[in-house]
């Protein structure tokens, strides 16, 4: 019995080696230290940049920012002659630390809950702070992720966190910053020309039964709203009967009041639209996530000020006839319709690194090279209410920087220095570790 | 007489490729001169404020100040960048089935017999600079279909799209997809063998065995019949003739694999039989072992991305290009999805992020690498006199990731043409508004919905998503 503990226990530490990120595996969290980067030039976004100047960091803040500022006794001193400093990407449509390895492991995948309305599934409880593609994707300058749930109707909440940490909690930046609601598709039909699903029987019946679907988001909305008021009737006047607190509707209550944002999955036309529709019907903080189509809806977004966060930038275009460059360019048709936008790569975790190239393809194809870095640092941020901490590089602002040795948004472009809360960050993850161990072999 | 009639006949079937027709008269490329541009040559460096004449279909020269003809169409290259037309060493673009998963070996069908040449993917292709495709079988089975190379001749018969002199090959494959595992048991339905990394030794080792016993009978009776004209000829074998060809080195061998284990278990079994592989497809792990991969001769065609998706590419490495050029292995960058094939230039500009390639080895991880591993170097893959004007101008150097397609060329025509493109987009979306108004298309309100044309799901990596759907 000892003896198959001890193997259980010996393959069980195997395991944990093979599946996740070594560097973050001890439990220390590197220190916050008062840094100062000198002599390098700053992209501080929200503002001119700064051709020769200093970044100070304290306590995990930026204390100060400018040409002229000094030196503060005892700080870590780092020369950034010939460098650049950038706020830390942020990739608002990701599903990082929800899935290690999707096909295959089934036991490594924590994405979708099974049922259609999970508003209390939360992201930040099943979030794997030792996934190997957290590392992975911090030293290319990604500092921070929305990782949301999927599947079902209403998919769960999702977090915005740091990539860095040994536990959730320490990840995260915001625990619940938005419900996430996959915005029932109607299966083509209505769509014109193309699409990718079956061709319904009966385009009636069809228009139905998506109808069915949102009423049974819409249910549940009014249900926790109804619970909210009975809550708060309560809370005024303790005479009334007691209500029964319900785990599933409470956490809802903040976004029925338009508190807090509700993210739409929407990528075509008709399904943006209903969402509008509905958020509008249900008073609702809409963001779209998706929106390959955003462009043919742009004026109806801008009137009712719903922000997409794309993620089909380096997707196919999605119809036959689409023009080859629909997608590439689907950033640069939302600024200039002045639709609020951020650039995400929408993926569940591998490929969120590649976030600077979705971005400088934008700009590749009309969207300035100025917004296209705003697209993953300052537009994320605002999009989910977390400018005044994110996205830029600004006094009191959480200190998320990367230190590059060119344009952020280059593939040849390195990274330097990251930091992240403050916290200067080792440049390693398991594939640096893998190079690390095989380059050399004879 | 009757034995040189039959050694033509068996020579014709044998290497009879299909649609091999007499083709139409081409029409002649117009000669085109790009004037002062900068010249990424890949076989002699990068050439500032340079020419490039392209005639008949051929790069006719590469320098300062040349001459052409006067009909000649003369491009301004200022400011632009002239780089050979991308290569993609896997694509699955214009198959209309990719995947003949039913056996374990499938050496006796043709990717050439089901070409889609009005897949719209070709055009966003040739839209990112790519001008040649190694169409491959899928790899459900240890031993899959014969590939197909092609010039992206968008809006051509299949005929002009066949890449003349390219080496056949053939698709192998191991590991996961092969073994199904991702195929969930279905009651009363049998799995396919193999169903592990030895079942699928065992599968190439049988074929290759038979392949070789087959060959044997051949040249017995080829020998025979040279003294007795009436000997039968043994009978045909599709499925082996392929392997034959193999062994007899005139077919190339490209193994989609994964893991150490697989990569060595081909390496030695190739070995042993005395054939050699020309490319292992993906090999993700190929760094682990790029010395025995380099001593064997074979080339590696792989991703800078694609990692994590599943337990065999957990350790899957963006360094792995640098590790296995720096061991001497020919590597090249490709796609697997109509996706990525359209962005390749910014897949080799990774393998200088991840792993310091120079930039004259990342270009040639999509230009001249991949024209030797399909045994079309002599043809394409470098901007050198003589070779077929399969080029592209990019408006900044192809390495950027701000930098996009002007123009591509494919002998010498144009077959994409940014300015073009967009000049026929108001006419196009008028069209398209009519065809919507026309009766036959108008969404109806009751009864079944309009007909629209089904597409081939395209973009997917290699034939995952056949395993996933079967």
């Amino acid at each position: 019995m000892k003896t198959l503990f001890a193997i259980l226990v010996c393959i069980t530490s195997v395991a944990a080696q093979q599946i996740g990120n070594p560097t973050t595996q001890d439990g220390v969290m590197p220190p916050r230290g008062t840094i100062a980067i000198r002599n390098a030039k700053i992209v501080t976004v929200s503002g001119p940049d700064i051709e020769r100047g200093t970044v100070v960091i304290r306590d995990g803040k930026i204390e100060a920012v400018g040409a002229n500022v000094s030196v503060p006794a005892g700080a870590q001193s780092i020369d950034g002659t010939g460098l650049s400093v950038y706020p830390g990407m942020i990739d608002a449509g990701t599903n990082m630390g929800l899935v290690e390895v999707p096909q295959g492991a089934n036991g490594t995948v924590d994405l979708s809950e099974t049922g259609d309305l999970n508003p209390n599934a939360k992201a930040i409880i099943a979030v794997n702070p030792h996934s190997a593609h957290i590392a992975v994707t911090r030293v290319e300058g990604i500092t921070n992720t929305l990782t949301a749930p999927t599947g079902g109707l209403i998919s769960g909440q999702a977090a915005l966190i740091n990539l860095l940490g040994t536990a959730p909690k320490e990840m995260a930046v915001v625990p619940q910053v938005a419900l996430v609601i996959n915005y029932p598709r109607v299966a083509g039909g209505g769509g014109g020309f193309g699409g990718f699903q079956q061709q319904p029987a009966n385009l009636a019946e069809t228009l139905q039964a998506n109808e069915r679907q949102v009423d049974q988001i819409r249910k549940m909305l009014r249900d926790a709203e109804a619970y909210g008021r009975a809550q708060d009737a309560y809370a005024k006047d303790k005479s009334l009967p007691r209500p029964d607190r319900n785990v599933v509707l409470e956490p809802l209550v903040p976004y029925v009041r338009g508190e807090q944002p509700v993210i739409f999955r929407a990528d075509r036309e008709a399904e943006i639209r209903g969402a509008l529709r509905f958020a509008d019907e249900m008073k609702l903080k809409a963001i779209i996530l998706g929106g390959n189509d955003a462009a043919k809806v742009a004026s109806l977004l801008k009137e009712k000020n719903v922000p997409v966060i794309l993620t089909g930038i380096l997707s196919l275009p999605p119809r036959e006839d689409d023009a080859y460059d629909s997608l590439y360019e689907n950033a640069a048709k939302l600024q200039q319709a002045g639709v609020r936008f951020c650039i995400s790569t929408g993926d569940a975790g591998p490929e969120v690194r590649n976030l600077a190239q979705y971005a400088g393809m934008a700009a590749a194809f009309g969207l300035s090279k100025a917004d296209a870095v705003k697209a993953v640092t300052l537009y994320p941020a605002q999009i989910l209410n977390v400018a005044d901490r994110l996205g830029s590089i600004e006094v009191g602002k959480m200190a998320n920087l990367v230190v590059t040795d060119g344009d952020l948004l280059e593939i040849r472009t390195r990274i330097r220095y990251l930091l992240i809360d403050g916290r200067s960050v080792v440049l390693t993850s398991r594939h640096t570790e893998l190079n690390d161990a095989f380059k050399n072999r004879k | 007489m009757k034995r040189l009639i039959s050694k033509l006949l068996f020579v014709a079937i044998v290497t009879a490729m299909p649609v091999k027709a007499a083709r139409a008269q081409r029409p002649v490329a117009p000669e085109t001169l790009i004037r002062n541009a900068t010249v990424l040559t890949i076989t002699h460096g990068t050439l500032q404020n340079t020419d490039v004449l392209m005639r008949n279909g051929k790069i006719a020269a590469v320098g300062k100040n040349l001459n052409a003809s006067a009909n000649a169409r003369v491009i301004d290259g200022t400011g632009k960048y002239v780089m050979p037309g991308i290569i993609d060493c896997h694509s699955h673009s214009m198959l209309d089935t990719i995947n003949e998963g039913t056996l374990a070996v499938t050496s006796m069908v043709r990717t050439e017999d089901v070409l889609n040449t009005t897949d719209v993917d070709l055009y966003r292709e040739l839209a990112g600079g790519v001008t040649t495709l190694n169409l491959l079988h899928g790899s459900a089975n240890p031993i899959g279909g014969l590939n197909t190379v092609v010039k992206i001749k968008y809006g051509r018969p299949a005929s002009e799209f066949l890449f003349p002199g390219a080496m056949p090959g053939i698709k192998f494959a191991l590991g996961e997809n092969v073994k199904q595992s991702s195929r969930p048991n279905q009651p009363g339905v049998t799995r396919r063998y193999p169903n592990t990394r030895m079942g699928v030794e065992e599968v190439i080792r049988d074929a290759f065995t038979r392949a070789r016993d087959y060959k044997r009978t051949w040249d017995e009776y080829r020998e025979a019949s040279k003294k007795d004209k009436n000997l039968i000829p043994p009978r045909r074998d599709l499925q082996l003739e392929p392997l034959v060809e193999i062994l007899e080195g005139k077919r190339y061998v490209h193994a989609h694999c994964y893991i150490v284990s697989e990569i060595l278990m081909l390496i030695n079994l190739a070995d042993e039989f005395g054939f050699k592989i020309k490319t292992f497809q993906h090999v993700l792990e190929g760094y682990k072992v790029a010395k025995e991969i380099a001593a064997h001769g074979a080339g590696a065609s792989i991703f800078a991305d694609s990692w994590g998706y599943k337990i065999e590419a957990y350790d899957a490495i963006p360094y792995n290009a640098a590790i296995l050029t720096r061991a001497g292995v020919v590597v090249s960058m490709n796609s697997d999805s109509d996706e990525r094939a359209r962005r390749l230039n910014i897949e080799a500009a990774k393998a200088m992020h991840w792993g310091d390639l120079t930039e004259e080895q990342a270009l040639k991880l999509v230009t001249l690498n991949p024209a030797i591993q399909l045994g079309i170097q002599e043809r394409v893959g470098s901007i050198d006199v003589g070779k077929d004007a399969d080029v592209a101008i990019w408006n900044g150097h192809p390495f950027s990731v701000y930098s996009r397609v002007d123009t591509t060329f494919v002998d010498g025509e144009v077959f994409f043409d940014r300015e073009k493109d967009l000049a026929r987009r108001p006419e196009l979306a008028k069209e398209r508004a009519a065809l919507e108004q026309a009766e036959p298309n108008r969404p109806r309100s009751q009864g079944p919905s309009p007909q629209t044309p089904r597409r081939r799901p395209s973009g997917h990596e290699d034939d995952d998503i056949e395993i996933e759907k079967p």
